[in-house]
């Protein structure tokens, strides 16, 4: 179908575009901008007075609890392709597994699924899984989600084996001893309410370790969930050593930090946890360098694991609808473009993918959003798809609204 | 950021942490534990302020001590007194913790003492109440994970007040296992609250929380040192699993530099008073002569817990 996207703000980070005019969208893929291409005739026309039209979100780290509700709420969120951890249950670490995700992905036709395989077995970090089957089945790269790997020889010889067949590995960098018995940033907060601490070390240790073993593999390393300054500083000395290494942050480490646990508030519990102001700074001046991605890091958690004392409830927080509007709260606070913010959603997570995706030039596919900056809306657990409702946002005026979200040339959602 | 503990007209509705406590309110406890210590005395030993009302016990985690002593407090208000050990019960089920609350308030309950192993769960409690809109059932917390042993710091700023009178002019030592004690973290925001102008933490880094100075607290490594012209010493209770490990070598070894003999006392004012929340390890933290010595407040302490005890449950519950 032909559609045309008129009078938007037409706002294309990764090729420096950023003016209102109208994009045209035949075959499934951006047939120009601006100008009607030759013999190009509308079937569907969409008004994007007021709104922005920007490559659909591409978000890093989204947990699926139940794939056809998430898919809907990506969507809702102007998501259009989401990697998918491994850490489900059962942990994606066969083929067929992996298969069976990317299928089912197909038949709802809504975000495109970009599933992680698990770097081992079970994700216990001992035997290797099949990385080539996993692979072949539709796998983007190799991960142990957030659980650390015990044993250092394993994840050198992964990352060899990955090196090998030129994977990439995505890892969270958590020391496990050092994390294991935490369950809030170890300082200020975690001293007054009494609760264990996860010192930075846990992180910049786990990061010394990985950076080491690319020196020696040259196996293409991906870092997520970034929590520390620490853990920044390293990374960008790597990077200054030629090092492939890249890296994203979840939106809520850019926002929160440690003090947001004020009462022991669960739905500021986060796996790394919040750290303090210096870190979040360290995190956000990152991103405003255009060092790092900015992803969800989605993750849905029933009312009756988060009803918890803090230290048994369930970590994380739902993100897939809030990745757009948290993003554009944090371009105001840290004054960044409109462009610059979203470029951190759509053309860096896809560098970091390798894929042509997350930009609007012609030729590119058509994977779009268009949303309205200036609706402002109340998140409330009603207000989201997401059967995820957890959100230490509850209640708050949000502003940036998805009015339409194209995948493949194909209006998948409407809001 | 609202304090759950405080009603809109700012009186004590629930007491989960001294933390954030008008010191007004922390006065007002101690005056009326000390109106209290006269009903301990009589033959009938009874007050009728919470006559009527239904004080459950929930200890998610085991203590005899502190249990008896609110068991007592309510019965001399008065109260009905309904001890749970959840440990044998519901949890074991798999009930969750908001779910036996509900089913406890459907008993019509007034007061929960909560004990429970993860810090901040009568908090938890405390907004579930204030969700589903049960203004008048209230929490006591008898002590969450490390984080606060309200009522323990209060009975600690009675004793002190008993013996010292004027908090504006004391240094208080606390010692020993600071990171993993909810008493201490208690006393050290009462002391703050209350005006005590030197509150000084002794112990090995290895059991002291980071950035403890952020709370006002001067940290002292050596014990001598950090006693010198103390008024109060505070000794804390070294739990069996620190005593050896990644935390700590030995018990010996710690009983040689933390522990509480007559020559280490010897640097505190000669009239300093040792106190101890018990149960005493003898000869790890504290050396018997000392225990037993004419400085010790120990046993005193666990009178005024009493009284404190009932101070708290008559303010929040009281008819």
């Amino acid at each position: 179908m032909n559609i045309v996207i008129e009078n938007g703000r037409v706002i294309d980070p990764k090729n420096a575009v950023d003016r209102n005019a109208s994009l045209y969208i035949a075959n499934g893929k951006v047939a120009g901008l601006g100008e009607t291409p030759a013999g190009f005739v509308a079937e569907q026309m969409i008004d994007a007075t007021g709104c922005v039209v920007c490559p659909g979100l591409i978000d890093l780290g989204a947990r699926l609890n139940s794939i056809e509700a998430e898919l809907a709420a990506a969507v809702a969120g102007g998501v259009t392709s989401l990697v998918v951890p491994p850490d489900a249950d059962p942990p994606l670490d066969e083929p067929e597994l992996a298969d069976r995700l990317v299928h089912r992905a197909k038949e709802i036709a809504r975000a495109r699924v970009l599933p992680l395989g698990a770097l081992t077995l079970g994700l216990k970090g001992e035997r290797l899984a099949e990385l080539a089957g996993l692979k072949k089945a539709g796998c983007v790269a190799f991960s142990q989600a957030s659980v650390p790997m015990v044993d250092s020889e394993a994840l050198l010889r992964a990352m060899e084996y990955a090196a090998t067949f030129g994977f990439a590995v995505w890892l969270q960098p958590q020391d496990y001893w050092l994390s294991r018995n935490g369950i809030a940033h170890e300082g200020e907060v975690a001293s007054r309410l009494g609760l264990a601490g996860i010192p930075v070390a846990a992180e910049s240790i786990a990061i010394a370790t990985i950076v080491q073993f690319v020196r020696d593999t040259g196996c293409r390393v991906h870092l997520t969930r970034l929590s520390s300054a620490d853990g920044v500083a390293l990374v960008k000395a790597a990077r200054a050593d030629g090092l492939p290494v890249t890296f994203d942050i979840g939106v809520h480490h850019l926002l929160l930090t440690d003090k947001d646990i004020g009462y022991f508030n669960p739905h500021a519990r986060f796996v790394p946890p919040l750290r303090t102001d210096r870190d979040r700074q360290a995190l956000s001046a990152a991103a405003v360098a255009g060092l790092a991605a900015i992803c969800s890091d989605h993750t849905p958690v029933g009312a009756d694991e988060k009803l918890l004392p803090f230290g048994e409830a369930k970590a994380g927080a739902t993100g897939l609808e809030v990745l757009l509007p948290l993003t554009l709260r944090w371009a105001e606070a840290a004054g960044v473009t409109l462009s610059a913010a979203l470029a951190r959603i759509t053309a860096a997570p896809a560098e970091v993918l390798g894929l042509q995706r997350g930009q609007l030039a012609p030729g590119a596919t058509a994977d779009v959003c268009v949303f309205d900056p200036a609706a402002v809306w109340q998140l409330t657990p009603d207000s989201l798809t997401s059967r995820g409702k957890n959100s230490p946002w509850t209640g708050y005026l949000l502003n940036g609204k998805v009015r339409k979200t194209l995948v493949g040339g194909r209006v998948v959602y409407s809001g | 950021m609202h304090n759950p503990q405080l009603n809109k007209e700012g009186e004590l509705t629930h007491l989960l942490s001294i933390e954030g406590l008008p010191q007004r309110i922390l006065t007002q406890i101690l005056d009326t534990a000390e109106s209290f210590m006269e009903v301990s005395a009589r033959d009938v030993k009874k007050v009728p302020l919470l006559r009527g009302k239904s004080v459950f016990n929930l200890f998610f985690e085991n203590s005899t001590r502190t249990r008896t002593t609110f068991e007592i407090a309510a019965k001399r208000l008065s109260a009905d007194v309904i001890n749970l050990d959840i440990n044998k019960s519901s949890a074991s089920k798999g009930e969750t913790l908001l779910d036996t609350i509900d089913n406890l308030c459907a008993m019509h309950a007034n007061l929960f003492v909560v004990r429970h192993a993860s810090s901040g769960a009568p908090f938890l409690i405390a907004e579930h109440l204030q969700r589903i809109g049960l203004d008048d059932v209230h929490v006591v917390n008898a002590g969450d994970g490390r984080h606060a042993h309200p009522t323990q710091g209060l009975l600690d700023m009675y004793t002190i007040r008993h013996y010292k009178k004027d908090f504006t002019q004391l240094r208080v030592a606390i010692v020993g296992d600071i990171l993993h004690s909810r008493v201490a973290r208690s006393d050290i925001h009462a002391l703050t609250i209350l005006g005590v102008p030197e509150v000084r933490a002794i112990g090995p880094e290895t059991l002291l929380p980071k950035h403890l100075d952020k709370l006002g607290v001067h940290v002292f490594h050596d014990m001598e040192e950090g006693l010198k012209d103390c008024d109060v010493v505070i000794m804390l209770r070294l739990q069996n699993e620190r005593m050896n490990g990644a935390l700590l070598p030995s018990a010996g070894e710690y009983f040689r530099h933390y522990g509480l003999t007559p020559q280490k006392l010897a640097a505190a004012s000669d009239d300093a008073i040792v106190m101890h929340p018990g149960p005493m390890n003898r000869g790890v933290e504290i050396h018997s002569a000392v225990a037993d010595g004419p400085q010790a407040v120990i046993l005193p302490q666990v009178t005024f817990g009493i009284a404190v005890r009932m101070a708290v449950m008559s303010i929040v519950a009281g008819n």
